[in-house]
């Protein structure tokens, strides 16, 4: 019989801690996929969030450094500063990029520091118990926009990949999703060719990933997924949204 | 290497580049730009050398962090503001273990405060300054040699023991010019074996701070409490001046021991009557408590002076336990007085001192 899966190699084979219909557990799939795939294991450092996503160290088997709230992106500066050979990717939430970490991140990219940014953006602190993030859509309901965002008062969610695009040394920037299987191929093929981008030393790349949040959004996985098509890709369009051909 | 004319926070800089340091990321503050600036230069001269002028102090301390995992011997610095923006990643530090040297060239303060020389970050640098259970070493410096010679030890401290070190000066130190012999190169490194490089032939390693398990952080938290013991055994630095026939002991460090020097030499010039000596704590924590403790045997009094509103008079208080009578004078806000304001504060409690044993 052929074998047509089987648990990549970068893997941990041990349970995840995620909520049924979480995204992450399918980001990490996918993460180490590439690393075995690429063979990047023995050059792979990955700097994990503050965040439902701190715990990838338990199941990413590669080099991990922890980073304070929203400092990843820093942390993977110095890291990859030392050490310009390895693959030096940081794992993000929406909170933890763009809120707490907004500046780091800004700055990373605008130095164009060649180290790649996975991003994943649920709408909503997930690991605090759902409050609004700064990807939360208007009129969206958390446990601290009970009555929805606000638009005039808590402003419209901020779209990180359009922000950075502006930057001059921003390589590499593109929104994908985790919704649907032909969503998560694309999801996939977009960390590879930010990943060889980064191999190559041209700069800094990001990947946004649209993903569920379930337990969060009060919703059933399958919802949970149309909700990501029906209106979280309205305000958040899929694509590349930036990419300099060298 | 010859003795040369430096600024004490270049002297930081190069000891530290002889030290083996490659990485340094900063962010201006005064009065400790002259190190960043110096180090600007100085590291594109440096193989792997990494300069960064950071967004921030939180991105400058964190970059810290990262490369420190990646096995770098890396700085930073800045001045007391910045310092209380740092403390979020010295925690950090502190709990993941990681060595790093944070320069604090103090300033007055609380809040914007001014750029004049002060010793009010006391508190803040000895009793960990961020959250959680933790001490950091605190080097204090009393001039350029030291400023070299102390930032030159700070990163052995930081690797021997897999911790964040403090070197404490103030904006004094930082500005003034003195002859300086900066220490030799180092030849060779301590090995980080637990540094991330990639994970070569092994499973993949994490350094991290959280620990979900209470009792899991609570072994972290005595293991961590065992280090600073040992810190504390075996670090602990302090310079005796006049202390043989003292019955005053001053203690004071940084600039004000320089200045305690000048007027207990006046002192003592101008009556041979009054004992009056110094200890001058060179490591703030672990603080000299038995060296105060020692002096007690023999020294009626004790004197402590800072530039600040009183917080090293503490730590005396804690080491000498009500046995000794304890004097303050100290002048915050970026006050530097001069000898003879401090002997004439000294004479008086001397003398008086000297009366009460009579009656």
């Amino acid at each position: 019989m052929k074998k047509v899966y089987t648990r990549p190699k970068s893997l941990r084979k041990v349970s995840m801690h995620y909520c049924p219909g979480c995204g992450h557990s399918i980001i990490h799939r996918l993460i180490a996929e590439l690393i075995d795939e690429m063979k990047l294991r023995e050059k792979s450092i990955c700097v994990p969030p503050a965040g439902c996503a701190v715990l990838a160290y338990n199941y990413l088997d590669i080099d991990m450094i922890e980073a304070p709230h929203g400092r990843a992106t820093a942390v993977a500066t110095g890291v990859k500063r030392v050490l310009p050979k390895n693959l030096v990717f940081s794992y993000q939430g929406d909170g933890d990029l763009a809120a707490i970490g907004t500046a780091e991140a800004i700055h990373a990219a605008n130095r164009g520091e060649n180290i790649t940014v996975i991003f994943v953006n649920n709408a909503v602190y997930g690991m605090t118990g759902g409050q609004m993030a700064p990807t939360t859509l208007v009129g969206q309901k958390t446990t601290t926009s009970p009555a929805g965002r606000n638009l005039k008062t808590e402003g419209p969610p901020i779209k990180v990949c359009e922000m950075l695009s502006g930057l001059e040394n921003t390589v590499y920037l593109e929104r994908v999703a985790v919704n649907t299987p032909k969503n998560i191929r694309k999801t996939k093929k977009a960390i590879q060719k930010a990943f060889e981008i980064q191999k190559k030393n041209i700069g800094f790349t990001l990947v946004e990933i649209l993903s569920p949040c379930p337990t969060n959004w009060r919703m059933d996985t399958i919802a949970s997924c149309k909700w990501i098509d029906d209106v979280m890709t309205k305000e958040f369009p899929l694509g590349v949204i930036k990419e300099v051909k060298c | 290497m010859n003795k040369q004319l430096m600024y004490g926070t270049h002297a930081v800089g190069e000891a530290a580049i002889q030290a083996g340091c490659t990485c340094y990321f900063g962010y201006p503050i005064t009065p400790q730009n002259e190190l960043p600036e110096y180090m600007s230069g100085r590291l594109a001269e440096v193989k792997n050398g990494v300069f960064i002028q950071a967004e921030s102090e939180l991105a400058a301390i964190n970059m810290v962090l990262g490369a420190s995992v990646a096995g770098a011997r890396a700085m930073t610095s800045s001045s007391s503001p910045g310092i209380s923006l740092k403390q979020e990643g010295i925690s950090f530090l502190a709990g993941s273990e990681l060595p790093a040297v944070i320069v604090n060239i103090v300033r007055g303060g609380p809040g914007l405060g001014n750029i004049a020389p002060a010793q009010s970050d006391y508190f803040q640098a000895t009793r960990g300054g961020g959250h959680g259970d933790y001490r950091t070493p605190v080097f204090a410096p009393a001039s350029v040699q030291e400023m070299a010679d102390l930032t030159y030890a700070a990163f052995d401290v930081a690797d021997k023991y897999r911790t964040p070190v403090m070197v404490m000066g103030d904006g004094m130190l930082g500005q003034l010019m003195e002859p300086v012999v900066i220490p030799k190169k180092k030849k060779t490194l301590p090995e980080r074996k637990y540094a991330l490089t990639g994970a070569q032939g092994r499973p993949g390693r994490v350094i991290k701070s959280l620990i979900l398990d209470t009792k899991d952080m609570e072994e972290h938290n005595w293991k961590l409490i065992r280090k600073y013991q040992r810190i504390a055994l075996k670090e602990t630095r302090f310079e005796s001046y006049l202390m043989e026939d003292a019955d005053m002991a001053v203690i004071a460090y940084g600039t004000a021991a320089r200045i305690a020097k000048g007027a207990i030499k006046r002192l003592r010039q101008k009556d041979k009557n009054i004992k009056v000596g110094l200890i001058r704590p060179i490591t703030l924590w672990p603080f000299p408590t038995k060296a105060i403790q020692d002096a007690a045997k023999q020294t009626r009094d004790f004197f402590v002076f800072e530039m600040s509103a009183g917080q090293m008079v503490e730590d005396v208080r804690l080491a000498l336990e009500g046995s000794r009578p304890i004097h303050f004078y100290g002048r915050p806000g970026g006050i530097v007085p001069a000898a003879a304001e401090l002997a004439r504060n000294i004479a008086r409690h001397y003398y008086q001192s000297k009366r009460k044993q009579k009656r």
